[in-house]
């Protein structure tokens, strides 16, 4: 009834390419950032941000990131942890090396690295495909987590291997650090994730996404109509590696405040964020949110309720919060396996027609 | 079960009634996970000791105490969320038991002016009250440990160790390599040679380590393990056949976890420590009639008298101590954490005072004060005896070697005050 095109029209070409082409979704859409940028920050605590917004916000950047690797340009990648780190470093090198400059721009910049050693990680897939080149890319995981925990340089010679992150500011608010407010951090985070959304939306639906869906649909169909391959596998690595780099650094600066590789960027964190885009939907922005959220809040939601309303035991709440999550997992994938962002999808249908079906 | 829930529901009415006081202790433990051999006994060791002085005394100083207990998993993150659900309810001190979340503690407690309290673990130049305002490590810190183990290595040889060959076996981490340093520093000052084997985590996989071993013949292993990879090394080094006397772990190597795996093999195993060990202390009957016997033991209440148990026993008798010191300063029974850190700083351990609780000889005596956050380090050595699966005391605890700690300890604490911009304080 309210969810239709019809008599919503469309005068200009822009008007007709927009991302939401129904009027509905438009003010939905403005609703969830005007919530999100206007009331959120009046409400948040620390525990919210902490526990809950931070993580989900800088999952969704490194998920983003991983769909267009994997879900736009169909390039297998177990890497994502391993990419994270060198954004996490290369931010902390920047901090600590030029302390005056805003973090916004060491943000960018750790991004920025991250991508060019994406790309150099990304050279193998020119040659390799599907399962090898998982295996290649999960060779640079393992290269890159080495490599920090090695070289003493990356993390300035501190007795323990740990990096911490000191205070630094924009605009002489305090964004890392302990005595960051929590509404500072969360708005940084999110002005990263809103840009990259925004970016990564519209860099699928131009030109350049085009040529990476063409390589994964079938890469030498492609390369007969004139897709370069060279060029659509490096961007796609490239602007993969940036938003990862993005979450990488802001995962340890903004939300732990010190890391240690081995622990935080080890394999598990690679595989997590692939679940995330598996369960969230391939090649989906929609789906990159839907797939942190769940596997980011889900399990604190099962502690909250296991173990602070009913009192279990926690040992039992955590053994729970597994078995729980890995069986919606299977759940979803057998009921749904284009995941959360198909279900979406579907009922975005089923509501053009609601009420009247026939 | 059913009598945790009620509990539970208990400790929620009380959480809901408005003017009920109670002394808040957060107890981030993990019960799950690959660490969870180490976790379950520490965790349950805490848990009985405050749920004793609540059985017994009423609490300390007639307010109850309510432990709020947090699944971290040792994992950072989770143990972030840990932290930041319950340092609300006015958590009076955290005891992370791991390194990893102890880096993260650091400043947030600081900027939330609750103390932490990582006993053997964490941070070692935190020893330094003067930078680390809001963290303690008393007993024993990791540079401690790797000092006394040398020590006792040094009285074994008669005073000295040139051209001997030590080999460090160590978690590749922030934990295991703290101790590097130290080692470092006492190779250089007794002349042994000192080899450096990282053992990545989770720490199965040793086979090339214990090989490069065999090939080398150290004369002395050291171990700075923690979960399964304990246990892994243990048998390697039965498997190569190397003298489990001149093998030597740090106190989170120490415990039957560890060597009851490799069975007759791991006789004569050592560990260092800086408490007790056994069950022949007062305390335990206490314990027993009014917490295990009673059904009030916490998670399976299997596991009193190991190593980790007594562990975690000793940490909740070092945090209720501070309670009482930190009562009798404020004049209030009821504290804020503020006044908790006070406590803390003040915290004095006599003989005398550990025989009144029931546990005479049970750790080392030590005071602390705003400059050293450390105690007095003193550092003992146990060994494992397989026939009667029970741990010894072979060496009590002695002092160790401060002019090289505290060097390094001003160095360590001295870039995070520089990095931090931290002002000196107790002055």
């Amino acid at each position: 009834m309210f969810y239709r095109e019809a008599g919503d029209f469309k005068t200009s070409y822009i008007d007709d390419s927009q991302t939401f082409p129904i009027k509905f979704d438009r003010y939905r859409y403005y609703v969830v950032l005007a919530v999100a940028f206007g009331i959120i920050p009046f409400l948040i605590n620390d525990y919210l941000a902490n526990a809950l917004l931070l993580p989900f916000l800088i999952y969704a950047i490194a998920a983003i990131g991983l769909n267009i690797l994997v879900g736009y340009c169909g390039q297998v990648s177990l890497g994502t942890g391993g990419f994270m780190a060198v954004g996490a470093y290369a931010c902390y090198k920047l901090m600590t090396a030029f302390p005056d400059v805003s973090m916004f721009i060491h943000v960018i910049l750790a991004g920025g690295i991250t991508a060019i050693v994406g790309v150099l990680f990304g050279l193998p897939s020119l040659r390799i495909k599907g399962f090898y080149l998982a295996v290649a890319t999960l060779a640079a995981q393992f290269f890159l987590v080495w490599l920090f925990n090695r070289v003493p340089w990356f993390y300035n010679y501190s007795a323990s291997g740990q990096i911490n992150a000191p205070e630094r500011d924009v605009f002489g608010i305090i964004i890392t650090g302990p005595n960051a407010p929590a509404w500072a951090t969360y708005l940084f985070c999110l002005i990263f994730l809103t840009i990259c959304a925004l970016i990564a939306r519209n860099l699928t639906r131009g030109t350049t996404g085009r040529t990476w869906m063409a390589i994964r649909d079938m890469d030498i169909a492609a390369e007969i109509i004139g897709v370069n391959p060279l060029r659509a596998k490096l961007t796609a690595f490239a602007v993969s590696s940036f938003f990862v780099g993005i979450a990488g650094a802001l995962f340890f600066a903004v939300y732990l405040g010190a890391v240690e590789v081995g622990e935080a960027f080890g394999i598990q964190k690679s595989f997590l964020v692939l679940f995330m885009i598996i369960i969230g939907g391939l090649g989906s922005i929609f789906g990159s949110f839907a797939g942190a959220a769940f596997l980011v809040l889900l399990p604190v939601v099962l502690k909250v309720v296991g173990a602070d309303w009913l009192g279990w035991p926690t040992d039992i709440v955590a053994h729970l919060q597994l078995v729980i999550v890995g069986g919606l997992i299977i759940l979803f994938l057998i009921l749904e396996p284009h995941g959360l962002a198909q279900l979406w999808r579907v009922a975005k249908e089923k509501l053009r027609l609601w009420p009247f079906p026939h | 079960m059913k009598l945790k829930l009620a509990t539970a529901a208990l400790g929620a009415l009380m959480a809901a009634g408005p003017a009920l006081a109670d002394l808040v202790i957060p107890d981030l433990s993990y019960r799950t996970g690959p660490y969870a051999a180490g976790g379950i006994p520490f965790s349950d060791g805490y848990n009985d000791y405050f749920t004793l002085l609540n059985e017994r005394d009423g609490g300390i100083g007639g307010v109850p105490i309510r432990v709020v207990e947090c699944e971290t998993g040792y994992n950072t993150e989770k143990g972030v969320e840990c932290y930041e659900s319950t340092k609300g309810e006015g958590a009076l001190v955290y005891q992370p038991l791991s390194t990893g979340i102890t880096y993260q503690l650091i400043p947030k407690v600081t900027a939330d002016n609750i103390p932490l309290h990582t006993m053997g673990y964490g941070r070692t130049s935190a020893k330094n009250g003067t930078v680390f305002s809001h963290v303690f490590n008393y007993p024993a810190n990791y540079w401690d440990g790797a000092s006394g183990a040398i020590n006792y290595l040094l009285e074994e040889n008669g005073g000295d160790l040139s051209g001997k060959k030590i080999a460090l076996i160590y978690h590749n981490s922030a934990y295991g390599k703290e101790p590097i340093r130290t080692l470092e520093e006492l190779s250089k000052k007794h002349g042994f040679e000192l080899a450096a084997l990282p053992v990545d985590h989770p720490g199965q996989e040793q086979k090339s380590q214990w090989l490069q071993i065999r090939r080398d013949r150290p004369d002395y292993v050291l171990m700075w393990g923690w979960g399964v990879m304990n246990q892994v090394a243990v048998q390697e080094a039965a498997n190569i056949r190397f003298p489990m006397e001149n093998f030597i772990g740090i106190w989170w190597s120490g415990s039957e976890n560890d060597v009851v795996p490799a069975g007759e093999a791991a006789n004569g195993y050592k560990a260092l420590t800086f408490h007790n060990v056994g069950t022949d202390f007062p305390v335990f009957d206490d314990l027993k009639t009014h917490v295990v016997d009673a059904g009030k033991a916490a998670g399976a209440g299997d596991q009193v008298g190991t190593v980790l148990y007594n562990r975690g026993l000793y940490a909740a008798v070092l945090a209720a101590e501070a309670i009482k010191k930190a009562q009798e300063l404020s004049g209030n029974a009821d504290i804020t954490p503020a006044e908790m850190r006070e406590g803390m700083e003040a915290l004095e351990m006599t003989e005398a005072k550990m025989t009144e609780l029931g546990l005479p000889n049970f750790g080392p005596t030590f005071s602390v004060s705003c400059e050293n956050h450390g105690g007095d380090a003193l550092v003992g050595v146990t060994q494992w005896d397989a026939a009667n699966k029970t741990w010894t005391m072979i060496s009590d605890f002695k002092p160790t070697d401060g002019e090289v700690i505290g060097a390094l300890i001003d160095e360590d604490s001295g870039a995070y005050a520089s990095e931090n911009n931290i002002d000196s304080r107790c002055n």
